[in-house]
């Protein structure tokens, strides 16, 4: 049983151009929707908060792992932990690695989350349930959006 | 947020459990592979030709036990195991969404480096 998310994409631009996408804590914003306190720092926490419309009152946290330059940016997290009244901090989080390979056409992007076999069960449901509610009509319009400006 | 979906997980104690953790053995995902086709199994005819003992069989059915993956189930004297797929699902359901949340923001950042 597959225990990680693995994901590949050929990105047309440079490896430089996606590094700085990936680690300039604004740009990261701006693609993942959400709002940071400051500049990812390896070793330390970033915060922010979530920037979807309804979503403002979810908090960002993630500790930032490698930071090594056009090649590896790491960072562990809780994913969609986004029940106010829940610690997720008491739980094992999971470690998303962004890697990066320059091809002739621009980059590869090969992105890893590991580590769910330490997510209590009772929290993944709860991530599903979250999935019933707005978050998927959100999910839509985003993809409308992108396939438009794309 | 679906108030039914909510009852109904809420009462079924096993989906609490770590079903991850479980199936993160070598023994324990042999032994579901071979629950996996549908037919109860005994302990000895879970053992097979492989070196385990009958008491380090029952000790990976128990653990898969306490996690919903298998229950026992008897046939007259016997004791057999049989393969409940629910736990597994509900991980694959979990996984999927994660997976499809990835998705989405790859296509976002793809949208972001190529404009």
């Amino acid at each position: 049983m597959n225990n990680q998310i693995e994901k590949r994409i050929e990105l047309k631009a440079p490896v430089a151009r996606v590094w700085r996408a990936l680690t300039d804590y604004r740009e990261f914003g701006e693609w993942f929707r959400v709002k940071l306190d400051g500049p990812f720092v390896p070793g330390q926490v970033s915060r922010g908060h979530i920037t979807y419309p309804g979503y403002e009152h979810i908090k960002w946290e993630a500790v930032v792992q490698k930071m090594e330059p056009a090649r590896l940016f790491s960072f562990t997290w809780h994913p969609y932990s986004v029940d106010p009244k829940i610690d997720y901090s008491q739980e094992t989080p999971t470690l998303v690695e962004f890697a990066l390979e320059k091809t002739a056409s621009g980059t590869l992007l090969l992105l890893t989350e590991s580590g769910f076999d330490k997510i209590p069960a009772a929290r993944r449901l709860e991530a599903l349930r979250m999935n019933d509610g707005g978050w998927t009509e959100q999910m839509k319009n985003i993809e409308s959006h992108v396939a438009k400006t794309s | 947020m679906s108030q039914k979906r909510h009852s109904r997980i809420a009462a079924k104690p096993q989906a609490r459990a770590p079903v991850f953790a479980a199936l993160g053995d070598k023994t324990r995902l042999m032994l579901v592979a071979k629950l996996c086709s549908g037919q109860p199994y005994s302990i000895s005819q879970l053992a097979g030709d492989s070196r385990l003992t009958r008491q380090a069989i029952t000790k990976h059915l128990r653990v898969l036990e306490r996690v919903g993956m298998v229950r026992s189930v008897r046939s007259g004297r016997r004791s057999l195991f049989e393969f409940n797929p629910k736990p597994v699902e509900e991980i694959k359901e979990y996984l999927n969404f994660v997976s499809a949340q990835w998705d989405q923001a790859l296509a976002r950042l793809k949208a972001f480096v190529e404009e």
